[in-house]
């Protein structure tokens, strides 16, 4: 009875340590076994960062894998202050991260890294940033970044305020206060909604750029289908969100320079090629600093991107070669429609994608 | 009570005990799995402690979210902390105790069977579930009484509007929170009822009572204790439960006892969940001092629910 029970419990055990262990390289099902192989990397990687990325790099992953039956790839979505953290603890082979890394965190040794070699960001990910409603009848709606700044900061409070009615003469704006959602957890995407923001409604947005939304306005949420669900389930909501996150929500029209421009990849893709990197780096460090001001038709400057971090020179050079050809095929253009096609990001520019690649291709 | 009847001087005729090996190894077990409890309390106690001097010495400015202070900081949460868990035992206790009595007392016997182990099913729902209830269910539905209370009742403090226009208040997080709390608080109860002395509850009825007055007179004096018990658990629970309040409540850095509005004190573990994502530096630090300060509020509560517990314990006759 005893050994028994003591056995099927040892059985259950069993089981599940080889269901679990079998799910650890995630690659897709059909053919890994035959059609890979046609490559010499192998080994593993492990990356630890920006949940913002995870379905992006989810299906990097497992393509990589495909193509390279021996390599593994793994990503855990802690966060982007975790990714950094311990990417430079050497924890993390490389790190997944909305924000570049800060002129202090460059300081610092990279227990990963070959001595006296530092550590590079790759911007591989762009999302744009949505302004998504949820008002009765209305599907048309235009907002410059002034009134955004209002409606976010609480001193614009009714859908029908004169703010909002004399950039949408024609819609039918409701008399109903404005529930006003937004994250509740700390995010990249509020750090750049709050920076567009700031740089742009300079005057209403006295706050700086921070991953904490600053005013005590409105109903918070956590994640990013969180404030969309919040948003969903009430009535006359504004949120901001990235755009894969959208769902059945309508997406305002955002005033760039005069004329009302729809949200669209291209435009978000545009606005990052076109912003200048961030002075002081190195040649292979391509940390981008968003124009906020960009008025060309069709950009929209209310974006976010995302970097993987790597080492310029890795201590195991195995694990460099194994980034290197990471890094690249994310940024490639199958790479970015993988992603573009699971996460709904926006694809690099041919121009900007061949500056990453170039980039990747130092890695050691 | 026979102990004192034997002579001293006999105890060295009686044969020794045997000690077999059995019996050696499993003292050494029950031993060692004693003290390691202690042990990892001790070493959860020490890391907490040593994570969060860089955040109670940490300089203004340094600290996540404008405070001043570390006070400044964890003030709000440990407020929110202890407000959200009294709102969810406002409203499981009475809650508890009816349906205790209920499988106790009145209910028929398969009737009380069944119902009990749905309570038991209850509590062994994983809590991302009931947050995620709480936030796609409760929430949108209880709203718009939340709107009519706000507009009836607004003159009271507690229902002081500007009305939450998603329901995600603290009063939606704290019937989440009872829900969460009810099975072990019934569990308890329902327990300490039964246990109540057959002899005193006919006696009561011998005596021309109804059944209320013969709960009101044998069972609830006789369970006293148990039921603070069961109140002192929930309200253990209460305190620690992270998830569904994360998911659940609309958080702010504020102390108010509106029940119905956007701007909620959050509570500790619900912010360290939010958080931790994307804390770094002395934000990290902060957090796990704010785990510190969680630490000690639950040992708090657990020390005075012992207290409680032992001191009626003599004349209650629950033991």
């Amino acid at each position: 009875m005893n050994i028994k029970r003591v056995g099927s419990i040892a059985a259950i055990a069993i089981v599940g340590a080889i269901a679990l262990s079998s799910c650890a390289s995630n690659e897709g099902g059909a053919g890994t076994g035959s059609s890979a192989g046609s490559s010499d990397l192998s080994g593993t990687i492990n990356g630890i960062g920006s949940s913002a990325q995870q379905a992006a790099e989810t299906a990097w992953a497992s393509a990589f894998q495909q193509a390279n039956a021996d390599a593994n790839v793994n990503y855990d979505p802690q966060g982007s202050g975790a990714g950094r953290t311990s990417f430079i603890s050497g924890a993390a082979d490389f790190a997944g991260s909305d924000a570049a890394l800060s002129d202090e965190e460059l300081k610092s040794t990279f227990a990963g890294c070959a001595a006296d070699s530092k550590a590079i960001d790759l911007p591989v990910y762009i999302s744009p940033i949505a302004i998504a409603y949820n008002v009765d009848g209305l599907t048309d709606l235009t907002l410059d970044a002034d009134t955004i700044a209002g409606i976010f900061k609480g001193t614009i409070t009714k859908w029908n305020d004169a703010a909002i009615t004399k950039l949408n003469p024609d819609a039918k704006l409701p008399s109903a206060a404005i529930t006003v959602v937004h994250r509740s957890d700390d995010s990249g995407t509020t750090f750049n909604f709050s920076q567009y923001l700031a740089s742009q409604a300079k005057s209403v947005w006295t706050e700086e750029a921070s991953q904490t939304f600053p005013y005590s306005v409105g109903d918070a949420a956590k994640g990013g289908s969180g404030v969309a669900d919040a948003a969903k389930n009430s009535k006359n909501s504004i949120t901001y969100l990235d755009d894969s996150a959208v769902g059945d929500l309508s997406v305002a029209k955002l005033m760039v320079g005069g004329t009302a421009t729809e949200l669209s990849a291209d435009g978000a893709a545009a606005v990052v090629s076109k912003s200048p990197l961030v002075e002081g780096r190195a040649d292979n460090d391509l940390a981008i600093n968003i124009d906020r001001t960009l008025t060309d038709k069709g950009d929209w400057p209310l974006v976010l991107v995302s970097y993987i971090i790597a080492c310029d020179t890795y201590k195991d050079s195995a694990k460099g070669n194994l980034v290197k050809a990471y890094a690249t095929y994310a940024a490639s253009a199958d790479g970015q429609k993988a992603a573009a096609e699971q996460a709904k990001s926006a694809e690099l520019t041919s121009d900007l994608a061949s500056k990453v690649a170039t980039a990747a291709a130092t890695i050691k | 009570m026979t102990a004192t009847a034997e002579r001293p001087s006999k105890a060295d005729t009686r044969p020794k005990s045997v000690v077999r090996l059995g019996d050696r190894v499993f003292s050494t077990a029950t031993v060692l799995s004693g003290s390691l409890i202690l042990v990892v309390l001790v070493a959860v106690a020490l890391f907490l402690i040593v994570q969060s001097i860089p955040a109670l010495t940490a300089k203004p400015g340094e600290i996540p979210q404008g405070a001043k202070s570390f006070w400044d900081y964890v003030g709000p949460l440990v407020f929110g902390t202890i407000w959200a868990a009294l709102l969810a035992l406002i409203i499981a206790t009475p809650l508890a105790l009816g349906i205790a009595l209920f499988i106790s007392h009145y209910a028929p016997r398969r009737i009380s069977q069944l119902l009990g182990y749905i309570i038991d099913l209850l509590a062994a729902v994983p809590s991302v579930v009931f947050g995620l209830w709480g936030v796609l269910v409760l929430a949108p539905f209880i709203q718009p009484f939340y709107s009519t209370l706000v507009d009836k009742l607004g003159w009271i403090p507690l229902f002081a509007g500007p009305v939450s226009g998603t329901g995600k208040t603290i009063l939606t997080a704290s019937i989440v929170l009872a829900v969460m709390i009810l099975p072990i608080m019934t569990a308890v109860m329902r327990e300490i009822f039964l246990q109540a002395p057959r002899l005193h509850e006919e006696a009561a009825l011998a005596l021309g009572a109804t059944r209320f007055e013969m709960i009101q007179m044998a069972v609830l004096p006789f369970a006293r204790s148990g039921m603070v018990s069961a109140i002192m658990l929930g309200l253990g629970r209460a305190l620690g439960e992270t998830l569904a309040i994360a998911i659940v409540l609309s958080p702010a850095a504020v102390v108010n006892l509106h029940l119905l509005t956007s701007q909620n004190p959050n509570t500790i573990a619900a912010n360290i969940a939010l958080q931790f994502n994307e804390a770094q530096g002395v934000g990290l630090n902060t957090l796990i001092a704010s785990g510190l300060i969680l630490f000690v509020i639950t040992l708090l509560v657990n020390m005075a629910a012992r207290f409680v517990v032992n001191r009626r314990k003599d004349f209650s006759g629950a033991n």
